[in-house]
């Protein structure tokens, strides 16, 4: 399985070539990407740049383009796409059914993949975007089983990637103004989830209040480690009970179960983390890097030695496995 | 094309600026009881000229009341009402492509496509776009009409810029949107009404319908903040857009829907036709509208580029408290 990993800054992206990435992927420094924050992605010039270094060492480079262009402003996702095919990258990772048309129509070359944002969950839905735009791999939603998956596979005549670690979206992505609601600022329109700078935090006594927007996301007692308050990781009262209601701040991890996605037809394994920094990012590759060869020798399955680097110092296989819906 | 579906009346097709009132699907769990005699009210009694009817959230609820549409969907057509079947929203697996294939069969009806699943069997035919599917842009809005989009509800989280950008852009299509009821924020394979009550959703022994206009999350300072309904997840406030009605007419919308929920939805109906006749005033349509459905919070702050929760107050134009 071709293993698919983030980079933020030319630092990171070098990071994850050297740690063993089959591809690198990366954005655009605007909202015309999925992590448009402050002090991350890339420009034109350094794009070509790593591209460049990419290919000399055989290693792949995809661009996500992959937020909602606003009306009226179409222009500034076009050109973002220009630019993309023009630095020679291998695949260009839209969710937008303008830009998929506007892609397939000035770049009918280009390799076109579905983000997750698409949000692409069923046979019926991958066949439209390949029947219309020719998209020849499927970055599926987290929301679906590794039976769902495997069975998806057998039917769809493209390529699917499926998310191996890091952050997890437990809302169906692409789908979700969770974080509009509460701060005005979306993946679908912005690239942002929970964005920082409507993030605070307020200490209460012995307790640490962490707050998006006008709303607590949680509230940690003098023993608890605060975390980031995203908010479907927050911790809510509902039916008279405390608790986190949607998920426990948690990361996925599918390191013990590659063996059980390669059997199931998955093309590709992608690390979540643009926002992340160049240790992290070695790590993390190099141990996928590890697990990944260990299987392609015929060595089985191995455990992760990734606890320490996920939220919470806890992992789980999130949706793969039905027991989590 | 032989089917004949999106049957009109021909005052609107003579007249497709004129504007309708939409009831959009119910969102919830209700008992069949209650959801049958919800529709016998609404074809006998609400002045609407639409409604939808069709699960929208949870395939699981589906087999407690398909057997009751095709009386239901005749009722309201004899009552003179369009009818539209909503699809559900999130579709995964073999079961749920199968029900999507199958409505597509269903001759003379209009069908809501809410995921690409839809928009996929239901291309080449009318058909209308859902609030669901991400329509951003221009681009976007032109593809969908050129394959066969006869009406698009936009989705509830654009500015009321890209609302009009969209609007300028759409030809020989009706455009709508929600201006009452909790809006639906995200949607997930969990189940968060089985998981606040400690069960999983193979075994959700369908808590859902224990709380009907959605289970209540608040912050753990005791502030409102969402609400659960299954697998999907609604706004705490509810949208009211009166005060914004006239501009998105002006725009071009021309479908205003209200989303279904316990309050006394004939009521809530007649306030917004009263509002669209000019025969009451927003700020008198917003306090009937409170009347009506009691102890709730109000928003439109999606629409004015602020945060969905929030309540923007018109400059110049006075509102209830």
């Amino acid at each position: 399985m071709e293993l698919v990993c983030p980079a933020g800054t030319p630092a990171s992206f070098r990071a994850a070539v050297e740690a063993g990435a089959d591809v690198v992927y990366c954005g655009f420094r605007d909202e015309t990407n999925a992590r448009n924050f402050p002090g991350l992605n890339f420009s034109r010039a350094e794009l070509a740049t790593e591209t460049e270094f990419a290919h000399a060492r055989g290693t792949h480079v995809y661009l996500a383009c992959n937020t909602y262009p606003t009306a009226g402003k179409e222009a500034l996702w076009h050109k973002a796409v220009d630019d993309a095919v023009a630095i020679g990258v291998d695949a260009i990772i839209l969710a937008d059914i303008g830009l998929l048309r506007y892609t397939r129509d000035r770049h009918p070359n280009a390799r076109l993949h579905l983000s997750v944002q698409a949000s692409a969950s069923n046979v019926e839905a991958i066949r439209f975007y390949h029947r219309e735009f020719g998209v020849r791999r499927v970055v599926l939603p987290r929301v679906l089983s590794l039976d769902e998956i495997a069975n998806l596979n057998r039917q769809i005549g493209v390529e699917t990637e499926v998310f191996a670690f890091g952050g997890m979206c437990v809302m169906a992505e692409g789908r979700c103004s969770l974080s509009s609601y509460a701060t005005g600022e979306s993946p679908n329109m912005n690239g942002v989830c929970s964005p920082a700078h409507h993030v605070h935090y307020e200490e209460r006594g012995d307790a640490t209040v962490s707050r998006l927007g006008d709303f607590t996301i949680n509230v940690y007692g003098a023993s608890e480690t605060v975390g980031y308050p995203t908010l479907c990781k927050g911790r809510f009262r509902a039916m008279g009970k405390a608790g986190y209601l949607f998920e426990e701040p948690t990361s996925l991890d599918v390191t013990s179960m590659l063996p059980e996605l390669e059997a199931a037809g998955v093309t590709a394994l992608k690390i979540e983390g643009r926002q992340r920094g160049k240790a992290y990012i070695s790590q993390v590759v190099g141990s996928f890097r590890r697990a990944l060869d260990q299987i392609a020798a015929g060595h089985g399955a191995t455990t992760s030695r990734l606890s320490h680097m996920t939220e919470g110092q806890s992992d789980t296989t999130g949706a793969y496995r039905r027991n989590w819906q | 094309m032989s089917m004949s579906v999106n049957k009109m009346p021909s005052s609107v097709s003579d007249a497709p600026s004129a504007a309708r009132l939409v009831m959009g699907p119910v969102l919830f769990h209700w008992q069949a009881d209650y959801l049958r005699d919800f529709y016998a009210r609404i074809a006998d009694e609400a002045d609407v000229d639409v409604v939808h009817v069709g699960e929208v959230v949870c395939a699981k609820r589906m087999p407690f009341f398909d057997r009751e549409w095709p009386d239901v969907i005749e009722r309201l057509q004899r009552a003179g009402k369009q009818v539209v079947y909503s699809t559900l929203a999130l579709v995964m697996g073999d079961r749920e492509v199968g029900i999507i294939r199958d409505l597509a069969e269903m001759p003379d009806m209009l069908i809501e496509a809410n995921d690409f699943s839809a928009i996929g069997v239901l291309a080449g035919r009318p058909h209308m776009v859902g609030p669901y599917v991400n329509i951003y842009n221009e681009g976007t809005l032109r593809y969908m009409i050129e394959r066969g989009a006869t009406r698009i509800s936009l989705p509830w989280e654009l500015p009321e810029s890209s609302i009009a950008s969209l609007c300028a852009a759409a030809r020989d299509v009706e455009m709508e949107m929600q201006v009452f009821g909790r809006v639906p924020l995200a949607i997930s394979a969990r189940c968060y009404s089985a998981r606040a009550n400690g069960l999983h959703k193979d075994g959700c022994r369908y808590v859902c319908g224990d709380t009907p206009d959605g289970m209540n999350v608040d912050t753990l300072d005791g502030a409102p903040f969402l609400a659960v309904n299954g697998l999907q997840t609604l706004s705490g406030t509810y949208l009211e857009l009166s005060a914004e009605m006239a501009d998105l007419r002006q725009a071009g919308i021309n479908l205003f829907r209200l989303s279904p929920h316990r309050c006394d939805m004939v009521a809530i109906a007649t306030v917004y036709r009263q509002l669209l006749g000019g025969h009451i005033g927003p700020e008198e349509a917003r306090e009937a509208v409170l009347d009506i459905a009691g102890d709730i919070t109000l928003a439109n702050g999606f629409l004015h580029a602020i945060p969905g929760a929030d309540l923007y107050r018109i400059p110049g134009q006075p509102q209830p408290e």
